[in-house]
């Protein structure tokens, strides 16, 4: 279960407003795509379930509950750059999330522990395909190879929400390919939600079931940060037909 | 630009400068001897290996030790105590002022203002709180070293990328374990190297300590034969220092490449 809730939520820094009056229940299991213009507050939008971010009104509740405003492990998260650790080798990076979870003092792990947490990493890698790569280090591997082993890091603490910050927007259009035929199964099995903030429509159209689009509706042309990002249109895209069900979010239609 | 010796060559072209000024001196030497057989401020190379026999290999008359190892011994004792404790404290506090807000806050700008302040100035202060014995003389490369390690530690944990931690933490990292398993790796290759860098400055405070007050030490000895214009001691300690300072860098800097491959991957060398 991992169902995300936004409840009337407003982002402001000081008189800049970023977003406003944000509803939305993002039901458990969806594959969500974020897109909009720059600066409409997309990657807002994801600090706030990442929790780096507090609203400054309203709330955003993960299964009915709030949750506490900094990064833990049940949000996953892989960014455009820097998600995995240099000093790691593949192998090293996907067993440091189990190192973390079982060793508190020490963070490494030995022995049998050692033996069985490597298994599981060895199943993560495979999973993404780097299995020959296992002793390299990232900054031997490709982009694309890095990103997935950033995907694999970032699902063998098993998130309930994995967070994808525009995460193959540096990659050429052939590896994206690849990743789109890697992510999709991988969100199939682990059911899990997913966010994804793109700036790329086909894949924010080819790979999510619900696609919200956040732009700013109102401009004031001498304070342009007095008015925020809402969710423009919302989308649901499992359902058959050439054109997907196509709707203004009511509160954002009365109030917008 | 794009002419690169090979790797002979290479080794040929560095021996040459070495060389050169092998052959100025040894002119030098010549001609100043020719004018003034009882010259002393080039002594032939002779004369000072003659000199450096005596010291490393014969008993000194009066106190029956070795004085080139025991000036080395004494002198190196110091350096890497000071130098140790220098390191331990930059990468403690560097890295607590860099990682945690709260610290940085606290600490940032008195670290800034103690880095500033001359070491030598405060050598007199020294010598008076903590004696005349071995304790100022390790002080005084610490006040000199460590503010800057500090400063350094810090600013490389700042550069860190601020998803890394993001992303730590959602891997499940506390803030200890995040110190440990991500910032901590990877700040200690900058360590090291600023550590290599910081040997200079770390002889310098030695020496000048050892030439103010001490009765060993290789600072000490060349401040007392200064007197009788000792050139055949003088060169051959000096060209020493730089022998050890030389070493100690090229095992830091052997040890960080050894031990941390994945921050040399991209580096040809």
């Amino acid at each position: 279960m991992s169902a995300l809730s936004f409840r009337n939520v407003w982002v402001e820094y000081g008189s800049q407003i970023v977003l406003e009056r944000i509803n939305i229940e993002i039901a458990s299991g969806t594959f969500l795509s974020v897109v909009g213009p720059s600066g409409a507050g997309k990657s807002t939008f994801l600090r706030l379930i990442l929790g780096q971010e507090r609203p400054s009104q309203g709330a955003v509740l993960l299964d009915g509950e709030p949750f506490p405003a900094e990064p833990g492990p049940d949000r996953g998260i892989v960014f455009q750059r820097y998600s995995v650790f240099p000093h790691l080798s593949v192998l090293g990076n996907v067993l440091v999330g189990y190192e973390f979870e079982q060793r508190p003092l020490t963070a490494r792990l030995f022995g049998a522990a050692r033996r069985h947490a490597i298994e599981k990493s060895q199943a993560m890698i495979e999973s993404v395909g780097l299995a020959e790569h296992r002793d390299k280090y990232p900054s031997e591997l490709s982009g694309g190879m890095q990103q997935r082993l950033a995907i694999a890091q970032a699902l063998a603490r098993r998130p309930r929400v994995l967070l994808l910050d525009e995460p193959f927007g540096a990659l050429d259009p052939g590896t994206r390919t690849q990743m789109h035929a890697l992510i999709k199964p991988l969100w199939r099995d682990l059911k899990m939600t997913i966010v994804m903030v793109t700036h790329d429509i086909r894949e924010a159209f080819g790979l999510a079931t619900r696609l919200i689009a956040l732009d700013r509706v109102r401009r004031d042309p001498q304070a342009q940060e007095r008015y925020g990002a809402k969710i423009t249109y919302d989308l649901d895209l499992t359902r058959d037909g050439a054109v997907p069900v196509l709707g203004f979010l009511k509160t954002s239609a009365e109030t917008g | 630009m794009n002419i690169a010796p090979a790797r002979g060559s290479r080794i040929l072209l560095a021996a040459i400068p070495f060389f050169l000024i092998v052959m100025v001196y040894i002119v030098g030497s010549a001609e100043r001897r020719a004018a003034n057989p009882e010259d002393k401020l080039l002594p032939p190379i002779s004369e000072m290996a003659d000199t450096t026999k005596r010291l490393a290999l014969e008993p000194d008359r009066r106190s029956g030790d070795y004085v080139l190892w025991t000036d080395t011994a004494a002198s190196l004792q110091r350096l890497l105590r000071g130098l140790g404790i220098s390191t331990l404290v930059g990468l403690g506090f560097g890295l607590t002022v860099g990682l945690l807000p709260i610290a940085g806050a606290s600490f940032g700008t008195i670290v800034a203002v103690i880095s500033m302040i001359p070491p030598m100035a405060v050598l007199p202060i020294l010598f008076i709180v903590f004696g005349l014995g071995e304790l100022s003389k390790v002080m005084l490369i610490i006040i000199g070293v460590a503010p800057c390690l500090v400063r350094d530690m810090s600013i490389e944990v700042q550069n860190l990328p601020r998803e890394q931690m993001i992303k730590a933490q959602t891997l499940g990292a506390s803030t200890w374990q995040v110190a440990i398993r991500v910032v901590l790796p990877q700040i200690m290759p900058r360590l090291i190297k600023s550590v290599r860098l910081m040997l200079g400055p770390a002889f310098l405070f030695l020496i000048s300590a050892e030439a103010i007050a001490a009765d060993v030490g290789l600072g000490y000895r060349i401040f007392l034969v200064r007197r009788y214009l000792a050139m055949d001691v003088i060169l051959p300690y000096v060209a020493w220092i730089t022998l050890l300072a030389f070493i100690l860098d090229l095992l830091l800097g052997l040890f960080a490449r050894k031990t941390f491959p994945w921050a040399y991957v991209e580096e040809p060398r």
